[in-house]
C-alpha cells in the first residue's frame, strides 16, 4: 500500500526534477550540442559536395594544407613542401607521428591514394590531373606530383574548404570508386565518427581523438592547431526551424548552426543567446537559365532579365528587412574579397529598366515566350527568389509557367538536357557559398564549357579563355586582371543572373566562447563553461 | 479461431505484394534524384550521371523491382542508398520511440476519451455533454504541429517542467526520463484521436441507453455506474474499438508530423527524410512495415470483437 508519507515524498523529488533547468541537467562542459543547418545523411565529403556533409567531415578528416581567415594556405598534416622554379615538381614532406583513427600511421601511400580519389571529383583537381605526370610516394612521409605543366594553385588546392575537400584518408578506404560513397569513416582528424552511435537523420556523435597530432600554431580556420576542448560532440538533428529555436532558448542544444531570419529577432531578446554573422563570405543568390533553349538559348533575352531584375527585392524576400544582411551584387565574386571585381556588371546597377528589357525582347521575338520557373518550395531561400522571379517575368513580357516542387525534384530536373515540354526546364533557383565564389577554381557555376558546364550548360569561350589565363597568373596582379575578364565576359554572357549578396545568421548559448565566423563551424578552440 | 488467424495471416501476403508493386512502381515514376542529392548542388551533371550509374538507378524498372522482391522475399530490405546501412537496422533504430509513442497516445486517448464519451452521453444536453462537445471539435480541428508548439511553448519553454525535444529510451529501473520526453508529444498526437473516440462513445452510448434492456435494467434497480459501464460500455465497445483501429492509420500520419516537432528520432522522421532525399530503399521498407503492422492491426481489432460481442464468431 502506498503510504501517504512515501507518496508526498516521492511527489516532491519528481517536482524537483522537473523545476530544475534543462541546463543543470546537461553533461557538463565537455559535451557540446550542436543544430547542423541539414540533416547528415551521408559522410562522403569527396564523392558529395554537401556542405553540411563537408562541415562533419572536417572533424574526421585532416587536410595536407589549410586555409586560415585569409584563405591563405598553410601547412597542416604536412611538415612543408619544396617546388622546383617551373612550378612543375611538387615535394611535400608529412609530419612524423601522424595517426589514423584506428591507431594506423598516415604514410604516404594513404596520401596518394587519396588525392588520386579526390582528383577525379574536384574541379581543380581535374586540372591538376590533365598536367600530371606522377604522383608518386617517395618514402613513408615523402611524396611528389610531377606535372607536365606549371601549376602555381597547389597549395591553395589542397588546403581549400571547398567542397570537394583533399581529405586524407587510410589507402584501403582511398581506393573507393570516387562516384560511390565510402562506409568507413576513418580519418586522422581531431574527433573520431562513433559510427555505432549515428542514427541518420537524428544524430551523429563524435568523440575526441586522444591521438591527434596537434600543430603548435594557433587555430585559424583550417589552419593550425585544432585544439579541441570537448570530449563529445553531439550532432542533433532538427528538420523544424521552431523546434532548433525552442530548444536553444531551453538550454538543450548549446549551438544553432543556421536559425531561420523569423526567429532571429527572438533569440536576440534572450539574454542567454548570442546571435552573430556565420559567414563573413554570406552567400550569393543564383538564378540560372537554361542555355540549351528558347527563350533563354538566346543572349537578348538573359540580358533582358537581367535589365529587369531587382536584387533589392530578392535579398529582402530572402532574409528580411535588415539591410546589414544583404547588399547588390554587381558581380559574380564575393563582396570583400581582394580580387572582388563588377567590371560589366553595369546591367545590374541603377533603376531598372522593364521597357527596355520588353524592348529588347521584342526585337528578339521573345515577348510572351513560355518560361518554365522550377521551384524548389520546401527551401525558404530558393522558394522566396522563385516567387520574385515569377513576378519579374510577368512584368518584362513573359509568360510564366510556375512548377511548385520539392529540392529533391528540382536537383533530378535540373540535369534533363530535355525541353521544358519534355520535362525539361528554363529557370531554377539556388544559392552559392560566398567562400566558393572568391575566385573561379572552386566556382562550378561560373564554367562556361558548354556541355561539360554546371546546369544550364552555358558556352561562352572567352569566359573559358579568362578562366584559364587565371589559373597561369604568376602573381596576384595577373589574378586581379584575369578575374576582372571573367566578370565581364560572364555578364556579355550571361551566364547566371546574381540575385545578390547576403549573410545569414548562426546562434549559440552564452556559455560557449571561442565561436567564429567562418564559412564552416570552426568546433576547435571553442569552450563551454 | 486459430484457422481464421492463420487464414487472415496469409490473406496479408496479396496485400504486402500489391503495397509493394504500388509503393516501388510510385517511386519509379515519381521525379526526384538521389544521385543528385548526395552528389551535392556544386556537382557537375556528368559527375550525378556517374554517380546514378554506379548506384544502379539507371537500370530498367522490371529488373530493379525484381532484385527488391527477391531481396525482400529473404527478408532483406536493402541498403540505404546515403548511409550504406541497412534498411532494417535504421528501421530497428528509430522503431523504439515510434512505438513508445503510439502506445502512450493510445493509452492517454482511450483512458481519455471513453470516460468523456460516457460522461457526455449520461448528461446528455447538459453543459457537461456540450463541453466534452466543444474539446472534441477542438481537437479534430487544430492541426497537431499547432498542438504540439502550444504544449511546447507552455509545459517546455515557459514552466521548464518537460523537454522541448528528443527521447530518452525507456529502461524498467528508470521510466521517467523515458515518460518526461513523450508526455508533450502524446499529447499533441492524442489531441485528435481523443476528439474522434470521444465522439463514437457518446454517440454508441445514446444509441445503447435508449434500448429495452437498459430500461429494464433500471427497474431492476440496478445503479447507474453498473448500467453506464458494465451494461451500456460493454455493448457499445464494438464501434468504439472498430474506430480505434481505423484511428490507427492517422496515428501513424500524426506521428510522422509529432516526431517532426518534437525532433523524435522515430520511423516517421526516418520516413519523411527518405522521401525527401529520395532514398528508395528506405520508403519502400518503412512503408512495406507499415501496411503489415495495418492489417496486423485490423487482424486484433476483427478478434476482440469476440470479447465484446459473445455472438460473433469466426
Amino acid at each position: 500500500m502506498i503510504q501517504r508519507r512515501d507518496f508526498l515524498k516521492t511527489t516532491a523529488a519528481a517536482a524537483s526534477a522537473l523545476a530544475l533547468p534543462n541546463i543543470a541537467r546537461g553533461q557538463g562542459a565537455k559535451l557540446l550540442r550542436f543544430v547542423p543547418q541539414a540533416n547528415l545523411s551521408s559522410l562522403d565529403a569527396v564523392a558529395g559536395t554537401q556542405y553540411v556533409v563537408r562541415n562533419a567531415a572536417f572533424l574526421i578528416w585532416d587536410t595536407l594544407y589549410g586555409v586560415d581567415s585569409q584563405l591563405t594556405p598553410k601547412p597542416q598534416m604536412c611538415e612543408g613542401h619544396t617546388v622546383d622554379a617551373e612550378l612543375k615538381t611538387w615535394t611535400f614532406k608529412l609530419r612524423p607521428g601522424l595517426k589514423f583513427h584506428d591507431g594506423e600511421r598516415v604514410t604516404s601511400k594513404d596520401v596518394v591514394a587519396s588525392l588520386n580519389r579526390w582528383m577525379v571529383r574536384d574541379t581543380m583537381g581535374q586540372i591538376i590531373k590533365t598536367r600530371l605526370d606522377a604522383l608518386e610516394a617517395l618514402d613513408d612521409l615523402t611524396f611528389r606530383f610531377r606535372l607536365n605543366q606549371p601549376f602555381a594553385k597547389m597549395l591553395f588546392a589542397l588546403g581549400k574548404n571547398n567542397a570537394p575537400v583533399a581529405f586524407i584518408m587510410p589507402e584501403r578506404i582511398a581506393k573507393t570508386d570516387p562516384f560511390k560513397l565510402i562506409n568507413e569513416y576513418v580519418g586522422s582528424g581531431p574527433m573520431r565518427f562513433r559510427q555505432d552511435q549515428w542514427v541518420p537523420g537524428a544524430e551523429a556523435v563524435f568523440e575526441r581523438f586522444a591521438d591527434y597530432s596537434l600543430r603548435q600554431e594557433p587555430g585559424d580556420w583550417l589552419a593550425g592547431g585544432k585544439k579541441m576542448y570537448f570530449d563529445r560532440i553531439e550532432w542533433k538533428i532538427m528538420p523544424d526551424a521552431a523546434t532548433a529555436g525552442a530548444a536553444l532558448q531551453s538550454g538543450e542544444v548549446d549551438w544553432w548552426e543556421t536559425p531561420i531570419a523569423d526567429l532571429v529577432p527572438l533569440l536576440k531578446k534572450n539574454k542567454n543567446i548570442a546571435v552573430d554573422i556565420a559567414d563573413p563570405f554570406g552567400n550569393i543568390g543564383a538564378l540560372r537559365m537554361n542555355h540549351l533553349h528558347p527563350p533563354f538559348n538566346d543572349v537578348r533575352a538573359r540580358k533582358a532579365l537581367l535589365m529587369g531584375l531587382d536584387q533589392q527585392d530578392y535579398m529582402q524576400a530572402v532574409v528580411g528587412d535588415n539591410p546589414d544582411l544583404w547588399k547588390k551584387l554587381p558581380s559574380y565574386f564575393t563582396p570583400g574579397t581582394p580580387f572582388y571585381t563588377e567590371e560589366g556588371g553595369d546591367l545590374l546597377k541603377g533603376p531598372r529598366n522593364y521597357d527596355g528589357a520588353k524592348k529588347l525582347l521584342a526585337e528578339a521575338g521573345l515577348l510572351g515566350s513560355k518560361v518554365t520557373l522550377v521551384v524548389a518550395t520546401d527551401v525558404g531561400i530558393t522558394k522566396a527568389q522563385g516567387d520574385v522571379t515569377a513576378d519579374l517575368l510577368k512584368r518584362i513580357g513573359f509568360e510564366v509557367d510556375f512548377v511548385a516542387t520539392d529540392w529533391g525534384t528540382v536537383g533530378a530536373r535540373r540535369a534533363k538536357k530535355e525541353p521544358p515540354s519534355q520535362g525539361g526546364w528554363n529557370i531554377f533557383h539556388t544559392w552559392h557559398a560566398g567562400a566558393d565564389c572568391v575566385n573561379p577554381a572552386p566556382y562550378t557555376a561560373l564554367d562556361a564549357g558548354g556541355d561539360k558546364a554546371w546546369f544550364g550548360w552555358p558556352k561562352s569561350d572567352e569566359v573559358q579563355a579568362d578562366i584559364l589565363k587565371w589559373y597561369a597568373a604568376p602573381d596576384a596582379a595577373g589574378e586581379k586582371a584575369a578575374m576582372a575578364a571573367i566578370n565581364k565576359a560572364s555578364f556579355e554572357n550571361v551566364t547566371y543572373a546574381p540575385t545578390g549578396f547576403f549573410l545569414l545568421y548562426q546562434a549559440w548559448r552564452n556559455n560557449l566562447s571561442g565561436v567564429v565566423k567562418a564559412p564552416f563551424p570552426v568546433f576547435w578552440g571553442v569552450q563551454k563553461s | 479461431m486459430f484457422a481464421y488467424i492463420v487464414r487472415r495471416i496469409v490473406a496479408t501476403i496479396p496485400v504486402v505484394a500489391i503495397v509493394a508493386l504500388f509503393i516501388f512502381s510510385l517511386l519509379y515514376f515519381a521525379p526526384g534524384d538521389p544521385a543528385a542529392i548526395i552528389a551535392g548542388d556544386q556537382a557537375s551533371p556528368a559527375d550525378v550521371e556517374r554517380i546514378r550509374a554506379s548506384l544502379g538507378l539507371d537500370r530498367p524498372f522490371v529488373i530493379r523491382f525484381a532484385e527488391w522482391s527477391w531481396q525482400v522475399l529473404h527478408g532483406d530490405l536493402g541498403v540505404s542508398i546515403f548511409t550504406n546501412l541497412p534498411v532494417t537496422k535504421m528501421i530497428g533504430q528509430r522503431i523504439e520511440p515510434t512505438v513508445s509513442l503510439m502506445l502512450l497516445t493510445l493509452l492517454l486517448a482511450i483512458s481519455t476519451a471513453v470516460p468523456l464519451g460516457v460522461l457526455a452521453a449520461w448528461k446528455q444536453g447538459t453543459w457537461i455533454d456540450r463541453l466534452v462537445m466543444m474539446i472534441a471539435v477542438s481537437g479534430f480541428s487544430v492541426p497537431v504541429f499547432v498542438v504540439g508548439y502550444i504544449l511546447a511553448y507552455v509545459f517546455a519553454l515557459s514552466l521548464d517542467w518537460f523537454p522541448v525535444q528528443g527521447y530518452t529510451p525507456f529502461a524498467i529501473t528508470a521510466p521517467w526520463p523515458w515518460l518526461r520526453n513523450l508526455i508533450l508529444p502524446a499529447m499533441a498526437l492524442g489531441l485528435a484521436f481523443v476528439a474522434l473516440i470521444a465522439r463514437i462513445t457518446r454517440a454508441t452510448m445514446l444509441e445503447v441507453l435508449s434500448q429495452d434492456y437498459i430500461r429494464t435494467a433500471r427497474a431492476k434497480g440496478v445503479g447507474q455506474r453498473p448500467i453506464l459501464f458494465l451494461h451500456a460500455l460493454k455493448n457499445a465497445a464494438v464501434p468504439i474499438v472498430t474506430i480505434i483501429g481505423i484511428g490507427f492509420a492517422g496515428l501513424i500520419g500524426g506521428a510522422v508530423v509529432t516526431e517532426s516537432v518534437f525532433a523524435i528520432p522515430g520511423v516517421g522522421r526516418l520516413v519523411v527524410d527518405a522521401i525527401l532525399r529520395r532514398d528508395y530503399p528506405i520508403i519502400q521498407g518503412v512503408v512495406l512495415m507499415l501496411s503489415f503492422v495495418y492489417v496486423l492491426v485490423n487482424l486484433g481489432v476483427d478478434l476482440l470483437y469476440t470479447l465484446f460481442d459473445p455472438r460473433i464468431r469466426y
